[in-house]
């Protein structure tokens, strides 16, 4: 970021517009930094109205006449999991999950009509942070390298290691996870798996977290399409599919999780649309 | 709660646990009678739980047979006292830690005299793991019950039996437990059990439940997670850890992000935006109490989260918490009380229970014992043999966290007869008997507490001797005070104990020592002699007052249920006066009554009312005795019959101080009915009804009655309580709102008390009240 604003100084953005639209926290942050090195006065636009305006008007205008936004069709099989347009020609009401650092939950009923509904501080910055500290990684690309290698059922106690198989009082399936990192608690298990199961199990444990907040809030909103956007999806099929899989089954086949192209972009997007309505 | 201390011996590593010693009669309490047995034996600790009976001597009084004798003697007692052997019920709940199981199946099975006893009911994630050891040991056989089903049922369990059961934990507050008055209805409700994994239940009658969801980031995840950051092996530690850390240094804030709140959103600088947000910028370390503090707070976060969308979901906004991730624990109470408000908004409460620990033993146990109907009881807990909620704050006690050797106990009295709600309380679900919270009040709990421990040599000598024949009374009396000191001193550091702490659980707490003894009924005798007294007084009392014309006898009824209520050996102030002038009679003790206006008096209202069409039904509740049943009581219960209401006498089913017993007031009834004509009739003819309360105690809960009497009061239309004396109408029921009239009266005999209550010693308390229509 202060090399974004050197360039900025350096390029004299300043001379070429007089108001340099912002959003996300770091609008705020380094609001001081544009002004002083930057010479850049900054329109701070609110994260989220620039997020589902952006979202809004990439579907609206397509990808290359294709549709921005897509799901998956059998996400928990590896040989026939598709990735397929979907036409989010309904749009509201809608629930849009925002995974970055954090978790924000939006309920989108309008254009203008939307409300957060609740947020989840285990997000990306949960699965990063705690891999740098489990596995010493320092990039979230190598992170999700080497969840991509691990396997989570050696970190994870699952409902078949407790019960032998399925938990039929429950109806829960063997496979289901009881406790995230329940193995963890047993030394020769903490000292039988590999950083890069950690690794995994981090991102499974998060990954699931959120589905399951995002299922709990579409049942109270009365919402049944969801869409999953943010940082942390970017190249992470592992937990898009994931959450595919989990809102499907969970919610018996009844929520549809949706994604996006540039997912991460759609904020900039938002903000961009803003200052094209500025004079 | 016992200490069990390891006996050296040479043993060393593995074989210390198996040479414990257990004090027996200290632990495993009845266990000659002991014939049904369940386990929960969960990740650390093993919760045991038997039925067994115990004997008990029971005071009982039986009237002489007057067939074919001439007139009574001047000094013939008016009915005679038997101790006689009673057997009751009792369940025992024992929980103690895994490394002693060995040990504690090897006594059972050296002290289990009782051989029908062939299966044992087993639950919890170790009952797969200790199966044979179970087996071989005690060569039972081990039936494995689903833990989730015996949770359940314990938990609908101790709501039902268990008053003050649930509560809210508050930290920095004092006191920091608030207890729930049991709602009368315990359905629906939801149950997160919080245990390696989180299930949530939703529980809608008694067979019926249903799991709605869960979370795999549960106590596991804490512990598991903890200790791969930590490298701290023990989920105590982790917590103690947790407690001293600052997770702002490792979680990214709304503030770390905006620079201070989100303002747009409402969400203040302080909230967590990314939970381990800050540890993502590599190069840094990080200390363990802050990642504990961090993951304790993500998880609990979580959880309450979770929790409060299924809540929403299907509606319901009684919560209890539980599991071991929970059980007792400060820390964990806090951070799951806070994230339940912060994402409720306040509209759904976090409930814990004081014998979470408990609840899959009492379940399997139950399922177990069905054949017996444990449902079908009322069952009460034992103040004298339960160990009581511990205060575990690790600050406070940072010893206790280290649980090993120490057993906590609960034990369970079978009642005699189920108890139900007076179907006259206004608002059942928001009724409580006690007038004063002694866990709020500081002072008050102060004065009370002396008080009791100052009266404890009066109780210990009334005790021996009112068994002057038993060679060991006086070894028991000693064995009594010792256990009640210990009470009133455990207390006095956790008033919380047993629930919220009144004045009727310290009484209630003494008749249970003074049970656990042997001593039933130390006033027996006392209460026998001033029943033969009162009983030769009755005529001349009746006589005088049929003199008197209306309005002045309506006065001296009052008057005389007053002056009765002075005879009170439960108030120090009389009970010494009583001890130095035995003669001190009816008409002294009028004269020690405030002339009116008296502190409490709406003795005109209830005159007035007098003049009016007479009541249906009256319901009573006598208190004391002698004088104060024989000439306040029935001479008043006479008026009313005359008047044309019918009346139910409610006189205690166990002893409790001086107070009248059910059995005492049957035979106080027959010897007036031999006097007077008009009592005589009234009992022939079913207008005057003598039942009993279902209680014990000198104080008087209204949501536990005889469900005998309840239905009597439902089916005679009572439209009139009577409640008279200090531990019914002041201690407790002052504030008792009913759907009929009502008349709470009693003399306050403690001086400490008339202060509060700006009076003085022997003031009146008159009150009577009219529902608003």
């Amino acid at each position: 970021m202060p090399a974004f604003i050197q360039m900025g100084r350096d390029k004299n953005f300043s001379s070429l517009h007089t108001v340099f639209c912002a959003t996300g926290g770091g609008a705020y942050k380094f609001e001081q930094d544009f002004l002083t090195i930057g010479d850049l006065q900054l329109c701070k636009l609110d994260e989220l109205d620039c997020l589902i305006k952006g979202i809004l008007y990439i579907d609206s205008v397509g990808f290359n006449g294709r549709s921005q936004c897509y799901y998956f069709e059998n996400p928990a099989d590896s040989e026939k999991c598709q990735k397929l347009p979907f036409n989010l020609k309904n749009p509201y009401p809608l629930l849009l999950v925002n995974i970055g650092s954090g978790v924000s939950i939006l309920a989108v009923y309008s254009k203008d009509n939307y409300k957060r509904v609740t947020g989840t501080s285990l997000g990306g910055g949960t699965f990063f942070g705690l891999c740098c500290l489990l596995t010493g990684c320092t990039t979230f690309e190598e992170a999700l390298e080497m969840a991509s290698r691990g396997d989570s059922t050696k970190v994870d106690k699952l409902v078949r290691d407790i019960y032998g198989g399925d938990y039929e009082r429950f109806s829960l399936p063997g496979w289901a996870v009881a406790s995230s990192f329940g193995n963890m608690v047993s030394k020769e298990k903490r000292e039988a798996v590999t950083k890069e199961d950690l690794a995994r199990a981090t991102l499974i444990t998060i990954t699931n977290n959120i589905g399951s907040i995002a299922r709990m809030c579409a049942l109270n909103e009365n919402i049944n399409q969801v869409v999953f956007v943010g940082n942390f999806l970017r190249v992470n099929t592992i937990s898009m599919r994931l959450l595919a899989y989990a809102l499907d089954y969970w919610s018996k086949g009844q929520l549809k999780a949706l994604f996006s192209e540039h997912e991460g972009y759609f904020g900039a997007v938002g903000a961009l649309l803003e200052l094209l309505k500025l004079p | 709660m016992a200490e069990c201390g390891a006996s050296g011996g040479g043993s060393s590593g593995d074989s210390l646990d198996k040479s414990i010693t257990l004090p027996p009669d200290e632990i495993f309490r009845n266990l000659e009678n002991a014939k049904r047995f369940a386990i929960d034996i969960g990740g650390s600790l093993t919760k045991l739980a038997y039925y067994s009976t115990v004997q008990h001597k029971v005071a009982k009084v039986r009237s002489f047979d007057h067939s074919g004798k001439g007139a009574e003697q001047e000094h013939e007692p008016p009915y005679e006292i038997s101790v006689q052997e009673e057997i009751t019920a009792r369940l025992h709940f024992i929980k103690f830690e895994n490394t002693y199981i060995e040990a504690c199946l090897d006594f059972i099975k050296d002290h289990l005299v009782n051989t029908e006893t062939k299966v044992i009911q087993a639950t919890g994630g170790g009952a797969y793991k200790f199966k044979d050891l179970i087996e071989q040991k005690l060569r039972l056989r081990v039936d494995k019950e689903d833990v989730m089903t015996c949770l359940i049922k314990g938990c609908n369990f101790v709501l039902k039996n268990i008053p003050h059961e649930a509560f809210m934990y508050q930290k920095d507050a004092d006191p920091e437990f608030r207890f729930q008055t049991n709602h009368p209805n315990i359905f629906p409700y939801l149950l997160v059990n919080i245990g390696s994994g989180v299930s949530i239940v939703k529980v809608e009658t008694e067979d019926k439940f249903e799991w709605i969801g869960g979370s795999s980031i549960g106590g596991g995840t804490f512990w598991g997670l903890g200790a791969l950051l930590t490298k701290t092996k023990k989920f105590d530690e982790l917590l103690h850890l947790a407690s001293k850390g600052q997770h702002t240094n490792v979680d990214m804030l709304v503030g770390d992000i905006y620079g201070g709140a989100y303002q747009t959103l409402g969400l203040s600088g302080n909230l967590i935006a990314s939970s381990f947000g800050k540890s993502a910028t590599a190069d840094k370390e990080f200390s363990k109490e802050d990642m504990s503090k961090s993951l304790l707070h993500m998880i609990s976060n979580d959880i309450g989260q979770l929790a409060c969308l299924y809540a929403k979901l299907h509606n319901l906004d009684r919560v209890y918490f539980g599991g071991f991730f929970i059980r007792g624990h400060p820390v964990t109470m806090r951070t799951i009380t806070y994230s339940i408000n912060f994402f409720s908004k306040g509209e759904v409460q976090a409930l814990f229970l004081r014998h979470e620990g408990y609840l899959g033993a009492i379940g399997a146990f139950l399922k177990g014992a069905e054949q017996d109907n444990p449902n079908q009881y009322s069952w009460g807990e034992n103040y004298a043999g339960s160990s009581g909620l511990m205060s575990t704050s690790p600050e406070l006690y940072p010893m206790q966290r280290a649980r090993s050797g120490t057993f906590d106990l609960l034990e369970m009295d079978r009642l005699e007869r189920p108890l139900v709600d007076l179907p006259l309380l206004l608002d059942p679900s928001s009724y409580i008997p006690d007038t004063v919270d002694l866990t709020d009040d500081a002072m008050a709990r102060k004065y009370w507490l002396t008080c009791f421990e100052e009266a404890l040599d009066g109780v210990v000598n009334r005790a021996i001797a009112s068994q002057p024949d038993s060679i060991d009374a006086v070894e028991r009396a000693e064995k009594f005070r010792q256990k009640y000191w210990n009470k009133l001193q455990t207390l006095r550091h956790q008033p919380f104990a047993y629930g919220t702490l009144t004045v009727r659980s310290l009484l209630e707490t003494r008749e249970h020592c003074l049970n656990e003894f042997n001593f039933p009924d130390p006033y027996s005798k006392v209460k026998q002699r001033e029943n033969g007294i009162a009983l030769k007084c009755f005529q001349r009392v009746i006589r005088s007052l049929d003199s008197l014309g209306w309005e002045e006898r309506q006065f001296a009824l009052v008057k005389g249920l007053l002056a009765g209520n002075v005879f009170d050996w439960g108030a120090k102030a009389v009970s010494d006066v009583l001890e130095c002038e035995p003669q001190f009679g009816f008409e002294e003790a009028k004269k020690k009554l405030q002339e009116r206006p008296w502190l409490v008096d709406s003795y005109g209202e209830w005159l007035q009312r007098l003049k009016g069409p007479p009541h249906k039904c009256a319901l009573i509740f006598a208190d004391n005795s002698g004088i104060d049943i024989i000439l306040g009581v029935f001479p008043f219960v006479r008026e009313l019959l005359f008047r044309g209401t019918e009346v139910i006498l409610a006189c205690n089913s166990g002893p409790a101080l001086n107070d009248v017993t059910y059995n005492e007031s049957l035979i106080v009834a027959e010897r007036i009915a031999a006097m007077d004509p008009l009592i005589q009739s009234a009992l022939k003819e079913d207008k005057l009804l003598l039942v009993q309360t279902g209680s014990s105690s000198p104080c008087l809960d209204l949501s536990r009655l005889d469900k005998g009497l309840a239905v009597l009061v439902r089916e005679r239309s009572t439209d009139l309580v009577v409640i008279e004396g200090m531990g019914r109408a002041i201690h407790t029921n002052y504030h008792a709102a009913l759907r009929c009239e009502s008349l709470k009266l009693a003399v306050i005999k403690n001086s400490w008390l008339a202060d509060r209550l700006g009076g003085r010693l022997f003031s009146v308390i008159f009150k009577y009240e009219v529902p608003a229509k």
